[in-house]
């Protein structure tokens, strides 16, 4: 049983139930300067990291998280206004500034080893993973846990207990039991004296209280702002071009940069011609990083011009004969010598499959495929940086600000304390912006220059020198009986990611075997929204649509058969099936497919409508059926399921990142294409609050629609999709064959 | 020296006539809700009025711009929000947000030429608008919204959930 501590800034203490209480108690007299400066003014004080009380009364949460249009800084909000019975019209929200102190380790718990651990464990699991996530210097917005993480363990137990200390506080003032006071529109009420008075009064006296070590959280029924959709803090000002993102810093004095890093990567500078760049007008600088060129004007399309005019040739490494072909063919070769060699990795081995295969009387088979995607977040990287008299200041917009201090830090060789990081909003982060390379280029390029440097990938730039979603090839196997039941699931694949679940299926299968192999390219990679569930979910949900035709069954009701004793799962699959209408006879050319899927906490059934005309493909209508536990913003939900969606129809029916000598081929929006709105489908979302433990968001609404897709174009032409993506196949819609008259 | 009007106020600034209008509002005038998105006229984030009619800034010459008048997301709205400015906040349009300011130029000038699209007219005018969010269906509806005023209100903010 953990307690808060009262010496230092970072607090952690485990709670009955397994819950993790992480925070920052600030004692007055007893803060960091640098921690008093940014988020308290003189006439207040800090409570709590997470929860900030001022003289006028105003609540204000303060989010470790970045906000990229998931609603994290409305939804963070509400479980600590909740909580804390403050008055909605008196919260407001600040993100938390790039320090240690705001580092958020339930995530790096969530990432590193779930979140149910045995009570008789926690405190020395809590342990390990403090230590861990203090190494890694964690700020992270990613992997769907700002709900489920940071505001479960955080936010509603900060603003618990928030509201327990100013209860005692008061109860001391008034000399009146604790049990005859109530917190109400953050005010403190005492009925039978008729007093009340604002939280504020009692605020400074409530910070020098011990924190309570178990706060209580409210029931479900008590909720007032979690389960309601409130307006997102975010959303005015981006509607009247407000909003200031990381590409809309402004320093005095700065200068714009534009950079062409290697193609082919891993590549470095032989030699480099800029006679021509210098004398263009504008041009201040021009600077050879060792793997980039960058060069430095007063306007960015000067920049961009001089950059052109630079001549550079690069050393490739050896790796300029790499194609995706070739990468395909290291992939194959390597699962056949895993297989040759029996060395195998195991995600799950359950019963015998080698026994259930000897004993079938069906079996199929199946490879599947996926390329190297790119994440193409609306707003090109960018970064300000500006190195001067021993600090580093850096804007940018970022998954993970003290991530990139470290990362700069390093780059520059100077303490962290010396580097800045100002996150502004993010033009989309998917994963991307997690990664520092484009800051510590920007921070390089005003060490080098010595003026304040406003760095702006190209489109170009950022198709190229993405860390990319991997390619993947993943091989199955499926033995079935006379009866049409599954005895056995195989399945090979190479090179795994997190998380590590992904590959698993819910199935009641006995036999089943799931492993991998490594095989490393050259191609840099990183986490793409839904990481691994990207490719597996795609891999698995087609594959058991294909058992499903094999064993001669309809692909909703198979899986709900293997699902009998996974009621949530069943419930899921069961409302999209219903809302979609599942079962109805379809006209020739339409198909309708489904998917399950159990990614960060939350499960998802889709079901897509699609029309099949002239070999295209016309998605008409998603169904998406969501339990996430408790949705904390309904609409907010509805938003992420639209959006995670749209982002995997993207890729599922256009996404293909290309390699060709060993670099990128596409190049922009013209040949790496997007969705857009007349491609658009109807999209229904259904909420089910199952009560189960909360899940994410932001990212299990993707894994699911490229199977079900896939399934549906099967329905529609009885053409299997394999390899992703759609647009490669040239489809023809199927004559729909009549049921057969006994 | 060039000349140009920008949302009503006659601005003059000396640059190469060939920079793409879209630097001049952001680096010159200071109008950040105008975005660089693709440079290649690909992605419409970057999307003003240019006499009333939808351009990409990012490929539209400063000198194109010369004795015009330039509209920008700053300007659609007046001293308070425009109808369509109001129908995506009702229907919280933006997640990111990266792209609404174009989106909102290439509506606002849908509207202004078709008082009452249908879904083909949206599809047609808002093509040329890339969202990585995927906001398309928000984005139609709230269109939608700003024609009919007199549309039945969606229930945004109070949505019916099952409880399993």
């Amino acid at each position: 049983m953990g307690k808060w501590t009262r010496r230092g800034f970072v607090t952690a203490g485990v709670i009955a139930g397994g819950g993790f209480i992480v925070g920052v108690a600030i004692r007055p007299g007893n803060r960091t300067i640098e921690l008093s400066s940014l988020v308290a003014a003189d006439d207040e004080m800090l409570v709590n990291s997470w929860v900030k009380i001022g003289a006028d009364n105003r609540v204000t949460a303060i989010i470790p998280h970045c906000e990229m249009g998931q609603g994290a800084h409305t939804s963070l909000t509400q479980m600590l206004a909740d909580e804390m019975d403050a008055d909605w019209a008196l919260v407001s929200m600040m993100e938390a500034p790039a320090k240690a102190e705001y580092a958020n380790y339930p995530l790096a718990r969530g990432f590193l080893g779930g979140f149910d651990v045995p009570a008789v464990l926690s405190p020395t699991v809590n342990g390990i993973f403090l230590q861990a996530t203090q190494v890694m210097n964690l700020q992270i917005t990613g992997g769907s846990a700002s709900v489920r993480a940071t505001g479960v363990y955080g936010m509603r137990v900060a603003g618990a207990a928030a509201r327990e200390m100013l209860l005692t506080a008061a109860a001391d003032a008034w000399q009146v039991p604790k049990a005859e006071l109530t917190a109400r529109d953050s005010m403190i009420v005492h009925e039978a004296s008729k007093r009340s008075e604002p939280y504020a009064t009692f605020a400074s006296a409530a910070g020098r209280l011990t924190p309570p070590a178990e706060p209580p959280r409210k029931r479900m029924e008590d909720f007032k702002f979690m389960g309601k959709s409130m307006p997102r803090f975010d959303i005015p000002a981006k509607v009247d071009g407000s909003a200031r993102f990381g590409i809309d810093a402004e320093v005095p004095g700065m200068k714009y940069a534009s950079i062409v890093r290697t193609p082919v990567f891993g590549g470095e500078i032989v030699s480099l011609d800029d006679r021509g760049a210098r004398d263009m007008a504008g041009v201040r600088d021009v600077i050879d990083l060792g793997n980039a060129v960058a060069v430095i004007a007063d306007g960015y399309w000067q920049a961009q011009q001089a950059l052109a005019k630079v001549g550079i040739e690069w050393d490739t490494k050896g790796n300029d004969a790499a194609t995706t072909e070739t990468i395909f063919q290291q992939f194959g070769a390597d699962l056949d010598s895993a297989t040759e060699r029996e060395a195998w990795q195991a995600d799950r081995e359950l019963g015998d499959v080698s026994t259930a295969f000897a004993e079938a009387d069906q079996i199929i088979e199946a490879e599947y495929r996926v390329p190297y995607l790119a994440h193409a977040p609306m707003e090109p990287l960018n970064a300000t940086a500006w190195v001067r008299d021993g600090i580093c200041e850096v804007w940018t917009s970022c998954q993970n600000p003290l991530g990139f201090r470290a990362e700069i830090a390093a780059a520059l060789d100077v303490d962290d304390e010396t580097v800045i990081v100002h996150n502004a909003y993010l033009g989309g982060g998917f994963g991307r912006r997690a990664q520092g390379d484009y800051a510590v280029q920007a921070a390089r390029l005003s060490a080098a220059a010595g003026m304040p440097v406003k760095l702006i990938w190209s489109r170009e730039e950022d198709i190229r020198q993405d860390n990319y979603r991997p390619a993947v090839m993943s091989r199955f196997r499926a033995a079935l009986d006379t009866t049409g039941r599954v005895l056995a699931w195989q399945n090979q694949y190479v090179d795994k990611h997190e998380p590590a679940e992904a590959p698993l299926i819910p199935y009641a299968i006995d036999n089943q075997l799931i492993r991998y192999t490594d095989s490393p390219t050259h191609v840099p990679f990183g986490p793409w929204r839904s990481v691994d569930h990207s490719q597996h979910g795609f891999f698995t949900e087609s594959f058991a649509d294909e058992v499903a035709v094999a064993a001669g069954q309809d692909g909703y009701r198979f899986r709900r058969d293997l699902l009998k004793d996974l009621p949530r799962e069943r419930a899921v699959l069961d409302l999209a099936a219903e809302k979609s209408g599942w079962g109805a006879s379809l006209p020739d050319g339409r198909g309708r497919g489904i998917s399950l899927q159990y990614s960060f906490g939350t499960l998802v059934a889709q079901v897509v409508d699609v029309t099949v005309s002239d070999g295209d493909v016309r998605v008409d209508r998603v169904v998406c059926a969501v339990d996430p536990g408790f949705a904390v913003s309904p609409d907010a939900l509805v938003a992420q399921m639209e959006s995670g969606i749209i982002y995997g129809l993207t890729a599922a029916l256009y996404g293909e990142i290309y390699i060709d000598n060993g670099a990128v081929a596409q190049s922009n929006f013209h040949d790496y294409q997007m969705l857009r709105m007349a491609e658009s489908p109807a999209i229904e979302t259904y909420i089910i609050n199952s009560g189960a433990p909360w899940g994410g968001a932001g990212e299990p609404g993707t894994p699911g629609i490229a199977p079900a897709l896939a399934n549906a174009i099967f329905d529609a032409t009885g053409t299997r999709i394999r390899r992703l993506p759609v647009k490669n196949y040239d489809l023809q819609f199927r004559i729909h064959e009549p049921e057969e008259v006994v | 020296m060039i000349e140009l009007k920008i949302n009503g106020q006659t601005r003059s600034v000396e640059a190469d006539p060939a920079t793409p209008l879209l630097w001049i509002v952001r680096e010159r005038f200071g109008l950040l809700g105008t975005k660089f998105g693709c440079g290649i006229s690909q992605c419409g984030a970057c999307t003003v009025h240019l006499n009333g009619v939808p351009v990409r800034s990012c490929v539209t010459p400063l000198a194109a711009a010369e004795g015009g008048d330039v509209t920008t997301i700053e300007g659609i709205g007046g001293d308070g929000l425009s109808a369509l400015q109001q129908a995506w906040i009702d229907e919280q349009v933006p997640q990111c947000g990266y792209c609404q300011s174009g989106q909102l130029m290439s509506a606002t000038a849908l509207l202004e030429a078709n008082p009452n699209p249908t879904d083909d007219d949206i599809d047609k005018a808002m093509q040329g608008n890339i969202c990585r969010c995927g906001t398309y269906p928000r984005i139609r509806r709230a269109i939608k919204r700003a024609a009919n005023p007199g549309l039945a209100r969606v229930q945004r903010f109070d949505r019916e959930v099952t409880h399993g």
